[in-house]
């Protein structure tokens, strides 16, 4: 099937087999592999990404799902997004950088991706608020208390900017 | 014992990651990033069934099928693929079983490989799985431990279901229990846990001529290399392994696995290159497990509380197969179930036991959170049976810190440690008054929600390993770690380490200690790893090992680097090297501190090679390699608070304190970010996770919605402190951190949750402690619904 899809800023015009994940559409066809993928039931979050502004996990659907829509990975979140002043870092990417959000940083793309959704719904939120915010995305490594900090302290910085 | 060497200004600060630039902007090499021209991709077909003998396999279909390149079976490849390797032969009698990497005749677990397509794309080599055609005869499961060894049992190996009994004992036992006051027998459970790393296996193996390259994401590029080269016989200097970005560990890619064999066998036979990832629903069958452990402990004690014996038999499930570490992995505990006690006799037996289950090995801890678990339990069971508070019944009990450096009843020496100094750090911290109060004021006011209060005074032993104590144990390797200092003409500094991180800031935490050692900037090192063409000495990652290891050999290529540099700098300065003293990165004058040159000087002169002495070759490279004499040992006092919903059984933690002391820290933004995660695995034994099998011996947790990893939902905050009692193992003074936070938690939360159960006469509630099982255990101690 045909699809047009913008990655990122880029158009792609491709055909594409009906049954390809989006998730192996942006990894394998238009070369974002900074979206991995860590789980087959759509539980883990990793491959997070923006369709239209709003965060899915582009493993729970197709490509063809997305013709004629923008898709934002992580590679894009920062060109896409306002605010890029700062070395081309998007807040969230700031903050998980300076307050030790990730260790292996598998986990990283898609919890950034689902955190921007949840700051564009909720710039404000509490600990509680982004603790469940982010139920979707599973990360190994940190405990998850570095990231609720580093989201909450993006939160700041965008009110301050 | 070594001297603590006084640090420079880099270590100990809280630096941001030199890592994190390509993490957080998807700039990461995943092994499943890589693609090479004429890549052919494999899917392997593996067991529904958990034991059962292969009568036939039908690979036509699918080796017509679209884009398929080759199809192979156990019988293909029975006479090149050997047997995976086990490294721990812990005694002479120990059953081995032949391991192939794909079953040939008989499977032996759900998941075990059967079969690989070779395709052009994943999608096509999934689908070619499906036109394969094996017929099984099913055998009778083996899943229970007890019934797995009693005579008349299904045999799973011809040479029967027991691997090996492993004993190790000191002072009288039989004295110890003979008349003590107060004798505790107790059974625990340590469930089977799956590691689930983020990152899924991945492995790419690319043949060049006859040399063949492989990417994997694994923990251990050096011990893989030599591993492969043993069991297929392609000559080590032929192969080439690197682990590019790994996205964790845990254990888990501490492993020689059958795909990785498989993926080089393939891509010998093919003369292409191959890949191979998995699915997380095929990791949660294929890769090792961890735990699994059933635990009888008996304890003697005067009626003070004084322990007079430990007593701990141990039935430790190895799964279907022997791999790496298996059978060694519950023998680390032998050491560690008496912990920080002081006591007159202790032994320790251990069975090894084979059911039709996916083969366990090291999982985060590896045999230390086990016995940490058992005896941090047992201590509170004796605490209430005895009236005295748990902390009170510890101190009685525990290793003054005065009393160091003190040889213990299982044999090692704990160098150092403060075990009042971190109690007392963490009472303070949690309140431990005033949650007591606030303890019995409910149970007074019989409140259905109660609260309770765990303890875990936790030490390990880390840092493997000294080479001849592995020795002694019948380990295969040793323990020493390598590194190499290459000093650039432009004063940049490059680190070669035998460390293999995946998640754990090796790039930023050398980089602080060579800043310090050479009196360099931080943003002038560059440390190399995990490829064995630019790292060729190395013994890896795991155990907590590469600080007080592999930073320890990166102190001593400094010291080298320094060495040279000084003889260099006599020459220049036209004085003797005797006058010469290192100061903030510069050998000056002593004396006479304006008269110097700096590293970056010598370095250029060296380069330059225009006017050296005599006899000093142009280089100020330099490489060593650190063989630790002894373990290290960290440890700490977490208390952790629940309330416990007695009409739902649901366990919310209120609170969690970690007051950890692992000596000198060098980044104290990655130590507690150790400790976090080391909390929430530890936190996850005991409240979500566990891989459950089916009568039939399939895994019904096969997936990521099964099997409950925790989210950031499921988690509290929490407070962490740390008390620094120097090792003195090593000249930085550090102790490891990677496992004592997973070590130190699920008992303490454990303990918290009977603890607020006691008063209706519960005495333990198997792990993981869900909803459903506290309330049965609240019920049935009182007597009602079962
Ligand atoms: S890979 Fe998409 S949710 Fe796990
Ligand atoms: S940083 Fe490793 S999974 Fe989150």
């Amino acid at each position: 099937m045909r699809i047009t899809v913008n990655v990122d800023g880029v158009r792609y015009d491709d055909d594409v087999e009906p049954r390809l994940l989006l998730v192996h559409y942006l990894r394998e066809h238009a070369g974002r592999t900074g979206t991995p993928v860590g789980c087959d039931t759509s539980n883990c979050g990793a491959c997070t990404v923006l369709l239209n502004g709003t965060s899915v996990k582009s493993c729970s659907m197709l490509a063809v799902q997305a013709d004629g829509a923008e898709v934002t990975t992580i590679q894009g979140l920062a060109a896409t997004a306002n605010g890029t002043a700062d070395g081309g870092l998007h807040p969230l990417q700031r903050a998980f950088h300076e307050e030790h959000a990730l260790q292996c940083g598998y986990c990283t793309p898609g919890m950034i991706m689902a955190a921007a959704d949840l700051l564009k719904d909720n710039p404000h939120p509490t600990e509680e608020e982004v603790r469940d915010g982010l139920e979707g995305n599973l990360c190994r490594c940190t405990g998850y208390q570095n990231i609720v900090k580093a989201v909450l302290k993006a939160a700041n910085q965008e009110v301050k900017a | 014992m070594t001297a603590i060497q006084e640090t420079g200004n880099e270590v100990g600060k809280a630096r941001v990651r030199k890592e994190d630039a390509r993490l957080i902007t998807g700039q990461t090499n995943w092994t499943d990033n890589i693609t090479l021209p004429g890549l052919a991709h494999i899917a392997f077909l593996r067991s529904p069934h958990a034991h059962a003998r292969i009568t036939s396999v039908d690979a036509h279909e699918a080796r017509n099928a679209s884009g398929v390149f080759a199809v192979l079976t156990g019988q293909d490849l029975r006479d090149e693929q050997g047997s995976l390797p086990c490294a721990w032969p812990v005694s002479e009698d120990m059953v081995l079983p032949d391991h192939p990497a794909m079953a040939v005749d008989t499977v032996r677990y759900g998941g075990e490989i059967v079969a690989a397509v070779v395709a052009r794309d994943r999608y096509a080599a999934a689908d070619a799985l499906e036109l394969i055609d094996v017929e099984y005869e099913e055998l009778p499961p083996v899943l229970d431990m007890e019934e797995a060894i009693k005579p008349g049992t299904t045999k799973i190996h011809d040479q029967g279901n027991k691997s090996y009994t492993w004993e190790l004992a000191n002072g009288d036992l039989g004295q110890a229990f003979n008349d003590a006051p107060v004798v505790l027998e107790r059974t625990y459970r340590q469930q089977r846990l799956i590691p689930e790393a983020m990152e899924p296996r991945s492995v790419v193996c690319a043949p060049v001529g006859d040399e063949y390259t492989m990417w994997s994401a694994t923990q251990i590029p050096h011990i893989l290399r030599l591993m492969l080269a043993m069991v297929t016989g392609i000559p080590e200097h032929s192969l080439r392994v690197i682990a590019p970005d790994v996205g964790g560990g845990f254990g888990s890619k501490l492993q020689v696995t059958a795909e990785e064999i498989l993926s080089l066998l393939i891509a010998r036979r093919l003369g292409r290159p191959v890949k191979w990832t998995e699915s997380r629903s095929e990791g949660n069958v294929a890769v090792h497990h961890g735990r699994d452990q059933i635990q009888r402990i008996r304890i003697a004690a005067d009626a003070d509380g004084r322990i007079r014996g430990l007593d701990v038999n141990l039935l430790a499930d190895m799964g279907a197969y022997l791999m790496l570490v298996t059978p060694g992995v519950p023998l680390l505990g032998a050491f560690m179930f008496n912990a920080i006690y002081k006591m007159d006799a202790y032994r320790f037996n251990c069975t090894g036991v084979f059911t039709t289950k996916t083969p366990t090995d090291a999982y985060r801890g590896a045999g230390r959170p086990e016995a940490t678990y058992a005896i941090e339990h047992v201590m509170d069971d004796l605490a209430a049976h005895l009236g005295v508070d748990p902390l009170e019944l510890r101190e009685r009990n525990w290793i003054k810190h005065d009393e160091f450096p003190y040889d213990t009843i299982s044999g090692l020496t704990y160098d150092s440690g403060n075990y009042e100094a971190a109690t007392a750090r963490a009472r303070d911290l949690f309140n431990y008054q005033d949650l007591r109060k606030e303890q019995s004021e409910r149970i007074s006011a019989d409140s259905p929600v109660r609260l309770g209060i765990g303890v875990s005074t936790y030490t390990e032993m880390c840092g493997l390993a000294p080479s001849r104590v592995l020795g002694s144990l019948s380990y295969g390797a040793g323990g020493w770690e390598n590194a190499s200092v290459r000093m650039l003409p432009t004063g940049k500094v490059e680190v070669v380490t035998g460390s293999s991180a995946h998640g754990q800031g090796h790039e930023t935490a050398w980089s602080q200690i060579v800043a310090d050692q050479l009196g360099v900037a931080f943003e002038d090192v560059k440390v190399l790893h995990g490829d064995t063409q630019v790292s060729p000495k190395g013994l890896d990652t795991y155990g907590s090992r590469s600080l007080t290891v592999g930073g320890t050999a990166i102190v001593l290529a400094c010291g080298k680097v320094r060495e040279k540099a000084r003889a260099i700098a006599a020459h220049m300065l036209e004085v003797s090297v005797e006058d010469l003293e290192w100061t903030e990165g510069r050998w000056a004058v002593r004396g006479d501190p304006d008269q110097g040159k700096t590293l970056a000087e010598i370095t250029l002169a060296a380069f330059a090679a225009h006017d050296l002495p005599d006899g000093v070759e142009p280089s100020l490279d330099s490489d060593a390699t650190f063989d630790p004499e002894n373990f290290s040992f960290p440890h700490g006092t977490h208390l952790c608070a629940v309330d416990v919903d007695t009409e739902t059984g649901k366990v919310k933690i209120r609170s969690y304190v970690a007051v950890d002391d692992i000596g000198h820290v060098v980044n104290p933004l990655i130590v507690d970010g150790q400790v976090h995660g080391g909390l929430a695995q530890g936190i996850a034994q005991a409240l979500y996770e566990e891989a459950a099998y089916d009568d039939s011996g399939n895994l019904i947790t096969a997936s990521l919605a099964d099997y409950l990893v925790p989210s950031a939902a499921d988690l509290p905050s929490f407070i962490t402190d740390r008390t620094e009692t120097p090792s003195t193992g090593n000249p930085l003074g550090v102790k490891g951190v990677g496992e004592a936070g997973t070590i130190a938690s699920t008992p303490a939360v454990v303990n918290a949750i009977i603890d607020a159960l006691r008063p209706f006469g519960v005495t333990d509630v198997e792990m993981p402690c869900t909803p459903e099982r506290v309330w049965r255990a609240i019920n049935e101690a009182k007597g009602g619904a079962k």
